[in-house]
């Protein structure tokens, strides 16, 4: 599904991926963790194509389809969503039209006809069901004044609306109380698919109590320094990032 | 919004066959402006004498007027001896088929939806005559006639209704009140003109797509509009689709006047030619539109969506005179390339009680210019007057221009207004939330656009938001940088 071969990315002259690796095969999730400004949102922009973000070296193959010479809007249609750590507002833009234009896009690039209304409505009234998000939401102008559960339980619907090959979760868990979580969580888990793959970004065991990752990475610095299984993550928990990243700051002093 | 093509398609193409465009010859007078052209104006149209001599009572103010400089946009001098101001409806020039038709203009009428029988009229392509045609136009007319609604060319007004155009026009805009408004007032050639008697509801929205004339009144056009005690009437100006006019120099004159309890709704959607990238051609519009809620809780509102020209000069107003009376403008100006565009309102506030509310959406692209311009006055007797204005501007690119320039002046302490004001860039943000759902920069900027000028569309009757909504997007093309 997803090949990362050790990606280097600059912001503003500044190096921030520093080699990364990763390869996500289909129907899997991959969690994410690491501490604040590590890099974790970069590798997601990078993925997504955000063009301040300069890739100096490596390569990105989805679905044999090499990822960094596609346009942004390209790589979404082919099926690479990104739920944003700080969704976008844009004022007087519905959010059902938004998502419209989105599926429509979509369905335009894959030689499909658009939706006709009373298709799209009955997909949206089943997605709407699945991650359970209430109509009033949706006839707002998008993300503008939502709360940020709303916002991220927005990202969450506009993912079952794209039915995406991988989707890339940004935090999407921060922000939400207990009871937002679990229907979030529920969402994705019921998004979960044989031949879907999750990228989980995340700081919270709490997620993947719900969500069972197959994988757990932590970045560092911009690389991943540790990879296991969901153990990994209640280690850190337990033991906080200190253990891994002291020894790696250690030996990078010597 | 289909169903709408094809009666327009089908109405227009009852050009020759109605109103006074088959009482005249089809020549042309000399260039220039003098009294001989005048008369010579007034005859050919078979004109009573007192129009001839309200016509150059205006033409003797407009000699003494002088060009205003005070918009905030630029051209160079224009020569009035160096205008035609009176050619006969003449057939365009005829081409044989669609491929002799610039490709440009091709591709703009198939985004608008535009059938090809449509694209063909528009273009000057011959086209096969629809056999219904001509009862559409005819029961369209005697649906209106039957409950009293006078809907017809002003020129036929003047012939059939000397007595309410001698009362109406010029009540609402002086032939003294500016320099373009003299100059109408001497030279009009046609226009549209609309009568509700007492107590009506016009069952359909007026547009000047079913004035079978329309299509010739382009340069100097007059529209007279009379809503009598508690009526009703929403008229509809002009056409999405592009319409490339010789004229370079528009100047219209349009006056509405509201009785008591009498509502006028007033929806325009100029797509004038804008000229080229270059800023080479194009129209200049300077219009005078004005109404006057004359009756006790009357109200008249105004919703444009400019999208045309190389220079717009334009400030539908109202003068709320009546007590308890509604002023409404609502307003979408876009300039790319090198358009200026330098349009708002004035809501003056005369009566007690009186409300008026202005919402004006500038976008701005390319290297243009847009200016709102705005004045609300509240005179001494306007006891409890209430404006709100909303200026805000979107900025595509960085060497375009927005400017806004309120003017309030309040001489009733009562008196409230208050004027809000944003400007804003399209982010890097939002482009690329809409692109990584697909969306791409094109669409992504029509969106936001149209999400930006939503507040004024949703004031368009329907049919017409959608086309006015493509419109926008069209004339965004290539302003994504
Ligand atoms: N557009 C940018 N301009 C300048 N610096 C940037 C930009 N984007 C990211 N950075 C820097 O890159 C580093 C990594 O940021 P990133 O957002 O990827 O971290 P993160 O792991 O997602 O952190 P968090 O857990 O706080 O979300 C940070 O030092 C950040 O300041
Ligand atoms: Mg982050």
């Amino acid at each position: 599904m997803l090949s990362i071969k050790n990606i280097h990315a600059n912001v503003e002259g500044k190096e921030i991926l520093k080699g990364i690796n990763l390869d996500i095969k289909p129907g899997e999730v991959h969690a994410i963790m690491g501490p604040n400004g590590s890099g974790k949102s970069t590798l997601a922009s990078v993925l997504a194509g955000r063009e301040e973000y300069e890739v100096t070296e490596g390569e990105v193959l989805f679905s044999g389809k090499d990822l960094l010479e596609l346009s942004i809007e390209d790589r979404a249609r082919e099926g690479l969503f990104l739920a944003f750590q700080y969704p976008v507002e844009i004022p007087g833009v519905s959010t059902t039209n938004f998502i419209k234009a989105a599926v429509n896009e979509k369905r335009k690039y894959q030689g499909l006809e658009p939706l006709d209304a009373v298709a799209f409505l009955k997909m949206m009234k089943e997605k709407m069901a699945m991650v359970e998000i209430g109509q009033s939401l949706l006839s707002r102008s998008i993300n503008e004044g939502f709360s940020g559960g709303e916002k991220k339980r927005n990202e969450i619907f506009q993912m079952a609306m794209l039915e995406p090959k991988l989707a890339i979760l940004d935090e999407t868990d921060s922000g939400l109380d207990i009871d937002a979580l679990r229907i979030v969580a529920n969402g994705i888990n019921k998004l979960r698919t044989p031949d879907r793959s999750i990228l989980l970004i995340t700081h919270y065991q709490r997620l993947l109590d719900y969500i069972q990752p197959d994988y757990v990475h932590v970045l560092y610095k911009g690389r991943i320094v540790k990879s296991g299984t969901k153990e990994l993550a209640l280690e850190l928990e337990e033991k906080g990032y200190d253990f891994i990243t002291e020894s790696i700051d250690q030996s990078a002093n010597v | 919004m289909k169903e709408d093509l094809n009666l327009l398609e089908q109405a227009a193409q009852n050009d020759y066959k109605y109103g006074f465009v088959t009482n005249i010859d089809t020549d042309t007078i000399p260039k220039g402006l003098s009294e001989a052209v005048i008369e010579l104006i007034s005859k050919k149209k078979n004109e009573p004498e007192w129009m001839l001599k309200w016509r150059l009572k205006a033409y003797a103010h407009w000699l003494k007027m002088e060009e205003p400089t005070w918009p905030n946009v630029k051209y160079p001098p224009i020569n009035y001896q160096d205008i035609i101001y009176y050619a006969a409806p003449k057939k365009k020039e005829q081409l044989n088929s669609l491929d002799e038709v610039d490709p440009e203009l091709l591709r703009t009428f198939e985004k608008l939806g535009i059938s090809l029988d449509e694209q063909k009229r528009l273009s000057g392509v011959a086209v096969d005559v629809v056999m219904d045609s001509v009862s559409i136009a005819t029961s369209f007319k005697e649906q209106l006639s039957e409950i009293g609604v006078i809907f017809c060319s002003i020129s036929e007004a003047i012939q059939q209704h000397p007595d309410l155009v001698k009362k109406y026009l010029g009540s609402v805009v002086p032939m003294t009140d500016n320099y373009f408004s003299a100059l109408n007032s001497a030279v009009f050639t046609d226009g549209s003109f609309c009568y509700i008697p007492k107590g009506v509801r016009c069952p359909m929205e007026l547009s000047t797509y079913f004035r079978i004339n329309a299509e010739n009144s382009g340069q100097f056009e007059r529209t007279l509009i009379i809503a009598e005690d508690e009526s009703y009437v929403s008229y509809l100006e002009g056409c999405t689709a592009p319409m490339r006019d010789e004229n370079q120099l528009h100047a219209a004159v349009v006056e509405l006047v509201a009785m008591e309890k009498a509502e006028i709704k007033y929806s325009t959607v100029q797509n004038w030619y804008p000229g080229d990238k270059n800023g080479q051609g194009g129209i200049y519009n300077f219009v005078t539109k004005r109404g006057i809620c004359a009756g006790n809780h009357s109200k008249i509102s105004w919703t444009q969506v400019e999208t045309g020209s190389a220079i717009t000069w334009k400030y539908p107003s109202v003068i709320l005179k009546g007590d308890y009376s509604i002023g409404e403008f609502y307003s979408v100006a876009f300039t790319n390339h090198h358009q200026q565009a330098d349009t708002g309102t004035k809501m003056i506030h005369l009566g007690k009680n009186t409300r008026s509310r202005i919402v004006a959406k500038g976008i701005s692209a390319g290297q243009s210019n847009n200016s709102y311009r705005g004045l609300v006055r509240a005179s001494k007797q306007a006891t409890n007057a209430r404006n709100y204005s909303q200026c805000d501007s979107l900025l595509l690119g960085d060497q375009c221009g927005a400017h806004t320039f309120p003017y309030i002046e309040v001489k009733n302490k009562t008196a409230i207004v208050e004027h809000e004001a944003t400007t804003s860039k399209i982010g890097e943000d939002q482009l690329f939330y809409c692109r990584q759902r697909g969306i791409d920069a094109e669409a992504a900027v029509a969106l936001i656009v149209n999400g930006f000028a939503k507040e004024v569309m949703n004031q368009l009757p329907m049919e017409f938001a959608i086309e006015a909504q493509k419109l926008l997007a069209i004339s965004m093309e290539g302003s994504v940088g």
